[in-house]
């Protein structure tokens, strides 16, 4: 547990210090091929969970040298960008779209700093990244699990670094995100935005790829007896906004998530007092204070299935509740089979 | 045949330009400016009238100008020289029920213009990201400047019921900054020190004084062809700033204080009448707002000169530097870059780019 500290202090170093950035952007960049070889990745042993985080600042700080081949050329090229990136944040000069999506920060920097978590950590393994479209407009509708919505961010950073036109996910989140200080910063900063019909309807419309969680709370917060058992899908607006839209519907279903902070039981009078939907009791959380909040360091798997055409239906279809429902329960089964295949498939939890 | 064109609120920078810019237009026949205080700037040899909306003596002024045009920019955030809010409430709304039951018995009104806010959509977490016209509000402004509109708001939306024949535009403003706006926006990024919401960091829109002069022409003249200017439409400029983008571009260092201190000190400064920080205020550095623009473009037909971030830098030149001057900081960024490596002859040359 004395090693697992090594996260936030981790993140902190990076985020502090501005000289560290160009190196770990670079190392992001050229770790994209890595990924691409997980099986080979995946094998490594992992015995503890300290020596995966240990690694984490060594191999960014080595890899770069060998991917940019030449030596001095490339350490300069990467300071000077680096120092161009830093010149850009200090002066302002940089642009957000109207959902306040910084995409130069968010690649560059909160990227990789989820990337430690996603390569080392959960190890994740992407399949059928190429359900996603390269361009135009689509609705990525997963499970929710876990406790805190970290699926949700391990699903940006598996559709970013695999996706060959290297696309931007754009998460729906839940009111809750956007009401915690500094929370709903980052969110906002990641291209995140509130789960609800105009903001999904408008980003589709300017074809991005929209990421959604329609279980919400329910899944998220569900407890662990219950994994991987898919909770009712809200109201299916999901559906609608892509029928609307004429965006195709990907199901996405993700293993590992539920398993990172096993639910055992809920606080229900801590969580109304705070305002939270629930207040998680795990083996270690409260139990062991922040070192509770660790997450276990669970394998993950994330498959991307077969897009789901909205486009053959007439326009007054959105209307439809009975469409809707068979449209809703459709995607939801597809998760839920395909949940239940990689279970299967899955030797163990933790490799 | 002539335009009359009535306008009220003229003792303020924007009613004067407008005053001034209207005059200039060939099938106006004569302006009438109306406020309750003669203006310090010249209104163009545009006729003023000293009158109080909030008295019934409008309708007469009205009667003997003959408008057929009224443009109603006296709905403002920020008390005219020594008022108070109390009064600035009462000249927004009573003065606004007293025009509007001006306009109603009178036969020659045709059209009328009236300046709103995007505050009518307040901020809140819960709201969507984009406002269209048609979002109905999550939470609806509790006081102030933005409650004040919504009411404004209200009673044009019946005077529009009640008098079908007269066009009604309400255009709904972003916060307007340039060279002269005197908003309350203004005066806050003109503090040395900015102080913000910790953890938040809003989205903020613009929209430049020239810009508002020209969309407030075209809603008071009939619509060009395939044009309509009549109903309510926001008026922003394209894109959006974070309010951490504004303070490094105005090179003024930001303060992050926890809400309920920001709340506090909101107030404190408000007794003490330095500056306008209103609860609305603070809750737009909170939360942020943006609006999305395609009834101005498509609909009313109007494209802004100047994007959000142009109007910001415009109204930066017009702001002295600030303690920490973007130039001052990208030089020290490039010394830094042409420091330390034997090869840093093109280094700096590369960073510029």
């Amino acid at each position: 547990m004395a090693d697992a500290k090594v996260i936030p202090f981790d993140d902190d170093r990076s985020r502090g210090s501005a000289a560290q950035r160009p190196q770990r952007r670079r190392s992001a960049g050229n770790r994209r091929p890595g990924t691409e070889s997980a099986p080979v990745r995946e094998v490594q042993p992992l015995p503890t969970r300290a020596v995966p985080q240990d690694d984490v600042p060594v191999t960014s700080d080595e890899q770069p040298p060998q991917g940019s081949g030449d030596g001095d050329g490339g350490l300069e090229r990467r300071i000077a960008s680096g120092l161009a990136f830093l010149r850009r944040r200090l002066t302002g000069d940089y642009e957000v779209d109207d959902f306040g999506y910084d995409e130069e920060l968010t690649d560059q920097v909160l990227m990789s700093l989820l990337r430690p978590l996603y390569d080392t950590y959960f190890r994740v393994e992407v399949k059928g990244v190429e359900n996603i479209p390269s361009e135009g407009g689509a609705l990525i509708v997963a499970n929710h699990s876990g406790t805190l919505p970290m699926d949700g961010l391990m699903m940006q950073v598996a559709v970013h670094d695999n996706h060959p036109a290297g696309r931007h996910l754009r998460l729906l989140a839940a009111d809750l995100v956007f009401m915690l200080p500094v929370v709903n910063e980052l969110a906002r900063k990641l291209g995140h935005t509130l789960a609800c019909a105009e903001d999904a309807a408008r980003l589709l419309e300017q074809g991005e790829l929209v990421g959604v969680m329609p279980e919400g709370f329910k899944g998220l917060g569900k407890p662990f007896a219950d994994r991987y058992k898919l909770q009712r899908f809200g109201r299916g607006g999901f559906v609608s906004t892509a029928l609307r839209a004429g965006t195709p519907i990907i199901p996405c279903s993700i293993v590992g998530a539920e398993e990172i902070y096993p639910m055992i039981g809920n606080a229900k009078t801590v969580a109304r007092l705070l305002g939270f939907p629930y207040f998680p009791i795990t083996p270690t959380f409260p139990w062991l204070g922040p070192l509770g909040a660790i997450p276990l360091p669970t394998k993950w798997t994330i498959q991307f299935g077969e897009p789901i055409p909205t486009d053959g239906y007439p326009p007054e279809a959105a209307e439809d509740p009975m469409l809707m429902f068979n449209l809703t329960d459709q995607v939801r089964e597809q998760i839920q089979h395909t949940l239940y295949k990689l279970l299967v498939q899955r030797r163990s939890v933790f490799f | 045949m002539g335009k009359v064109v009535l306008v009220t609120g003229v003792a303020r920078q924007l009613g004067g330009r407008f005053v001034r810019r209207i005059q200039r237009d060939p099938d106006v026949d004569r302006v009438v400016g109306v406020d309750a205080v003669p203006p310090e700037h010249h209104l163009g040899g545009a006729d003023f009238v000293q009158a109080d909306i909030r008295q019934p003596g409008i309708a007469r002024v009205l009667a003997e100008a003959g408008a057929d045009t009224i443009v109603h920019l006296d709905v403002t955030g920020t008390p005219l020289g020594s008022g108070n809010r109390a009064s600035l409430k009462e000249t927004n709304v009573i003065g606004t029920m007293q025009l509007l039951g001006a306009c109603q018995k009178s036969p020659t009104v045709r059209r009328l213009v009236v300046k709103s806010s995007t505050n009518v959509y307040g901020s809140a977490p819960r709201d969507p990201a984009v406002f269209t016209e048609t979002t109905p509000p999550k939470s609806l402004p509790s006081g102030g400047f933005a409650k004040d509109t919504v009411e404004v708001e209200g009673y044009v939306r019946g005077f529009a019921r009640r008098r079908p024949d007269v066009a009604v535009a309400v255009l709904r403003f972003a916060n307007i900054l340039g060279p002269t706006a005197d908003t309350p926006l203004a005066s806050y990024f003109s503090l040395p020190v900015l102080p913000t919401v910790f953890g938040y960091d809003p989205r903020l829109q613009f929209v430049h004084e020239d810009d508002v002069i020209e969309v407030l022409r075209i809603a008071s003249h009939e619509p060009q062809r395939g044009t309509l200017n009549s109903g309510t439409f926001n008026i922003a400029g394209d894109g959006v700033l974070l309010l951490s983008q504004c303070s490094r571009r105005l090179g003024r260092p930001t303060v992050p204080l926890l809400l309920p201190a920001v709340t506090w000190a909101g107030s404190l400064v408000r007794t003490l009448g330095m500056t306008d920080f209103s609860p609305e205020q603070i809750r737009l550095l909170t939360h942020g707002r943006v609006v999305a623009t395609g009834q101005m473009r498509e609909t009313l037909g109007f494209q802004p000169k100047y994007t959000t971030a142009e109007t910001f830098a415009d109204f930066a030149r017009s702001q002295g530097p600030g303690l920490l001057p973007p130039e001052a900081l990208a030089g020290a960024v490039d010394r830094i870059a042409a420091l330390p490596l034997a090869g840093g002859g093109h280094t700096p040359t590369q960073s510029a780019n």
